[in-house]
């Protein structure tokens, strides 16, 4: 059963359309990452299943039932925030009991279930501490706690790992993925973080301009991009898109990109021929560039291009090079070994079965 | 702090402060003076100098037995009056205020802006536009000449200031963390008794201070909205310098003076850097 | 949040504190429109008592001296209150015992300021008397009895008590100037007295100018102070606004005119407080642009 329905939500701040008809159904038990460039109305639809917000306009349901008129305390939601909201003048465990107590839960169960929490977050030292007196690991831990203390139908993140410095963002990301598979709770969790999206999410769901540009699991929105916008905003490097024509050759279909001395040729899979004779978005992941020498799988015939290098980018594991193919620059991501060197004409190996095309008027995925 | 060496300039400086600081204790040294010298003594003199014999009886007269205006009593019933007056006014204009400026801040609800708008002008506004409105309102409600009545008074204008101030300081308070509060299921006052009120004691402090010395100073409502007995203390001063403008008393007005000024003194020095610490802290915006 | 008790503690308090501001101008603002005299009485005068009060020498000559004390008093509470605050600023030894000095007399009433101040600017028996007992018997200092620099014994007691006020913002505000400001300047080669006037002081403008607004309604509102120090006088020298309108509600029994004497003192008010507001949403504005 779904555990989490949202049906054509609109909001409005006073002339804004912050969100303007989004739908999502969620299942239970499922993990959904809602991602989106900074100001697309993710903290408000959070903040709306919470009831923290209204709605302007549609409804919301939680494990059937619909909670429009519910306010927060009665959703039976948990939720962790940017910035914890610990309650300073609190020590951690009437933080983490506070919502017990407002709720008047005897105190031998509130007890309990804070040497439970406690326990699976490690946190057992700090429960006499002030949050001032916490590091900002310790405090995101405690927030965690306040949070699965309730044991609620739903959980809500909004970018809680944000402020923690890299390696501990790394951890706490685990901890969370692995507490997922554990108490197998349902879980809207919001992030700027691809990686974040990707490793943790069952499902992710796009947004932009207050919709929702595609929801679905991470390998589709990642391989199979729903529009540009998605092809764009998700991995890092970007996907490269590039203006292409498709022409027929024999059976199959041709990519042309760019015009005289530049122009590159780039057979597509057979199962693209039906696109002939048109013009399209062509997409193409930094993965699929690669060294010369490199085999994208045992029986794939490489497809070798020449193109000049403008720029190379080493991060240790890989080396990202920025090259000119068909006059469109594009990235590539090559082995670090490789030395290329700005001005240089390198021989690349790219892998055309993971295209993507997009209609350059409408921007969405046809193939 | 680092050690900043001596320059010719600093040395300066300190001369300017202490001598400035020298100046401003001036009226505060005299009044003490003043009020253990005899009047005889003053008057044989001038209101500054160095007492020749230490007329401590100044202190009781003033307080107990001297004549204002037909009634011999000191200015003991006049202090207790401001009492009685400051502490409950300046408690529940604090609390209420608190609760108002949490009110507006934190939970925001529709014409909030408006009702901040005129609570701010009542902090503007001049007392002159409510004395006759405060007059009638008083005599119909049956507090004319009453301490309850300049109790009201003071509370509901006290109002003004303290939800101003507080409003200005709960700005501050997260947004995340009423939203927090929320989903743990709180409600207005809990949030407000749990998670607000234990945030509150610099801008307390602040409006606390204000509130008291606000009050036990006011002059104008008490010398036209009371007389005689129910006066505050600071129009017992004004009729006691009445009293004695035939004859001066220079040495037992200075006790009144500075027995009536004692109270705010005291909340100053022992309050004082609380004060401009949690007038720095926000309220000021 | 429909319970009773939220009700009885949030909005009959807040109604009252915001309502009464909104009845009470209402109502005195009518009764300046009205005959009342001891009492006050329906009827409608249209503008006369504005113009009969606007006529008196009481009127013109207090609001004459309201330009010249709000000048004073505003300029220079907040010039002393800046040096103050300035020389406190420079990490000198003892700074909370003398910050206390100076703000001490905001804590005692105009009341008892009045009654010092008087006690020491009068030539009989203050500091006058003391300079001629010494020997030196051509000291004068008698202002408080001088018709011309009467006006100026109310600056001098009321920026005694005000000036730590100011000195206490602004020390606030100059503490507040970011730090990295003040090392670019440094690094910039510029020595203390240009870093205080090109960048601190300039830093400082929002909070002088809120000063100085404080200060300006401050001044508009005297009573307590010339009441206790002069008694608005010598014959009118000290008269100010404020006891212009005690002076028609309480002595002469005129309710109206004192009603209009008040409302236009509101309205003096609002000249300043307008601009002000009006300044600081255009600054708020900026700021949410910026
Ligand atoms: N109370 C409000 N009043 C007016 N506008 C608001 C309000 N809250 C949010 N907005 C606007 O709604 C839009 C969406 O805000 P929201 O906080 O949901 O974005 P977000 O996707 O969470 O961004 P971020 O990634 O930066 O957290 C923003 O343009 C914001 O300015
Ligand atoms: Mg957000």
């Amino acid at each position: 059963m779904a555990a989490l329905v949202i049906r054509d939500v609109n909001k409005r701040f006073g002339p804004v359309d912050v969100l303007q008809g989004i739908n999502l159904e969620i299942g239970s038990g499922e993990f959904t990452v809602l991602v989106g460039p900074s100001g697309c109305g993710k903290s408000t639809l959070l903040n709306i299943i919470a009831g923290l917000e209204k709605q302007t306009s549609g409804s919301v349901e939680i494990d059937g039932r619909a909670v429009n008129d519910v306010p927060p305390r009665d959703r039976d939601i948990a939720m962790v925030f940017q910035s914890y909201a610990l309650y300073p003048s609190m020590t951690v465990r009437q933080n983490i009991t506070f919502g017990m107590e407002c709720r008047n839960v005897p105190r031998a169960e509130r007890d309990a279930a804070v040497a439970r929490v406690s326990h699976l977050l490690q946190i057992e030292p700090l429960l006499n501490r002030k949050p001032g007196q916490l590091s900002g690991g310790q405090r995101q831990r405690v927030a965690m706690g306040r949070a699965l203390v309730r044991d609620p139908k739903l959980f809500l993140f909004d970018e809680p790992l944000s402020n923690l410095d890299a390696k501990l963002r790394v951890e706490m990301r685990m901890e969370i993925k692995q507490l997922h598979q554990r108490i197998h709770s349902t879980m809207v969790y919001v992030t700027h973080d691809q990686i974040e999206a990707m490793t943790m999410a069952t499902r992710i769901a796009v947004m932009h301009h207050g919709l929702v540009q595609q929801f679905a699991d991470p390998e589709t929105v990642y391989n199979r991009p729903a529009n540009l916008f998605v092809a764009r905003f998700m991995g890092a490097p970007p996907m490269n898109t590039l203006p292409a024509r498709l022409v027929a050759a024999g059976s199959g279909v041709n990519a042309v990109v760019g015009t005289g001395d530049e122009q590159v040729v780039l057979p597509l899979p057979p199962e693209m021929a039906g696109f002939a004779g048109r013009e399209v978005i062509l997409g193409l992941r930094p993965e699929c560039i690669a060294e010369e020498r490199r085999r994208f799988g045992e029986d794939v015939e490489p497809l070798m291009v020449e193109a000049p290098v403008v720029m190379t980018e080493p991060t240790g594991a890989e080396t990202v090079v920025l090259l000119v193919l068909g006059g469109e620059r594009v990235l590539g991501r090559l082995s670090p070994d490789v030395r290329l060197r700005p001005g240089e004409r390198g021989r690349f190996s790219l892998d055309m079965r993971r295209a993507c095309l997009f209609d350059p008027k409408t921007e969405t995925l046809i193939g | 702090m680092r050690e900043v060496p001596f320059t010719w300039t600093r040395g300066l400086v300190y001369i300017v402060v202490v001598l400035l600081a020298a100046a401003y204790l001036v009226p505060l040294v005299v009044v003490v003076l003043n009020s253990l010298r005899s009047a005889q003594e003053i008057a044989q003199t001038s209101m500054i100098g160095w007492p020749k014999t230490w007329a401590f009886g100044n202190y009781a007269e003033a307080w107990g037995s001297f004549c204002i205006a037909q009634t011999c009593t000191g200015i003991q019933p006049f202090m207790l009056n401001s009492m009685i007056i400051t502490l409950p006014a300046t408690v529940l204009s604090t609390l209420l205020g608190a609760v108002a400026g949490y009110a507006i801040s934190l939970w925001r609800f529709r014409g909030d802006g408006w009702i901040f708008g005129l609570v701010t002008l009542g902090v503007f506004l001049p007392e002159q536009m409510r004395l006759i409105p405060w007059t009638i309102v008083l005599r119909d409600v049956g507090l004319s000449n009453t301490l309850a009545g300049l109790v009201m008074i003071h509370t509901i204008q006290g109002m003004s200031f303290t939800t101003l101030f507080c409003r200005n300081y709960y700005l501050s308070i997260p947004q995340e963390l009423m939203k927090a509060a929320r989903i743990d299921g709180a409600g207005f006052f809990r949030i407000f008794w749990r998670i607000v009120l234990p945030l509150s004691p610099p801008i307390l402090i602040v409006t606390v201070i204000w509130q008291f010395t606000g009050i036990w100073n006011e002059f104008l409502y008490g010398v036209t909205l009371t007389t005689g007995t129910q006066q505050p203390i600071t129009a017992a001063l004004i009729a006691l310098s009445a009293a004695i403008a035939d004859a001066p008393q220079h040495g037992v007005q200075s006790a009144a003076v500075m027995v009536a000024a004692l109270p705010t003194l005291l909340v100053y020095v022992f309050g004082g850097r609380y004060f401009v610490r949690g007038l720095t802290a926000g309220a000021v915006k | 949040m429909r319970r009773l008790p939220e009700v009885l503690v949030i909005w009959v308090p807040l109604l009252l504190s915001a309502g009464h501001v909104v009845v009470f101008t209402a109502w005195t603002t009518w009764m300046s429109f009205t005959p009342s005299t001891l009492m006050p009485a329906s009827g409608w005068v249209g503008l006369r008592n504005y113009t009969s009060v606007l006529a008196t020498r009481n009127w013109k000559i207090a609001f004459d001296n309201l330009l010249l004390f709000g000048a004073g008093f505003v300029v220079l509470t907040t010039l002393v209150g800046l040096i103050l605050a300035i020389l406190l600023d420079q990490r000198i030894r003892g700074e909370n015992v003398l910050r206390s000095i100076f703000l001490y007399p905001m804590a005692v009433s105009f009341v008892v300021t009045g009654t010092v101040w008087s006690w020491l600017l009068n030539p009989g028996i203050g500091i006058q008397k003391l300079m001629n007992d010494l020997g030196w018997t051509t000291f004068r200092f008698d202002w408080l009895i001088d018709r011309d620099m009467a006006i100026w014994t109310i600056v001098l007691a009321a920026i005694w008590q005000a000036s730590g006020f100011a000195m206490a913002l602004l020390l606030a505000g100059l503490r507040s100037v970011e730090g990295d400001l003040i090392k670019a300047a440094q690094i910039d080669g510029a020595g203390p007295a240009r870093i205080y006037l090109r960048v601190i002081l300039p830093a400082l403008w929002p909070i002088v100018i809120s000063v100085l607004v404080i200060l300006l309604q401050f001044a508009i509102k005297t009573f307590d102070l010339v009441r206790a120090l002069t008694g608005g006088g010598p014959g009118l020298a000290t008269q100010l606004p404020a006891l212009v309108v005690y002076d028609f509600m309480f002595q002469r029994g005129q309710i109206g005119r004192g009603s209009a004497a008040a409302v236009l003192m509101l309205l003096t008010l609002l000249g300043v407080l307008l601009p002000y507001a009006a300044w600081k949403y255009v600054q708020r504005r900026r700021a949410a642009n910026a």
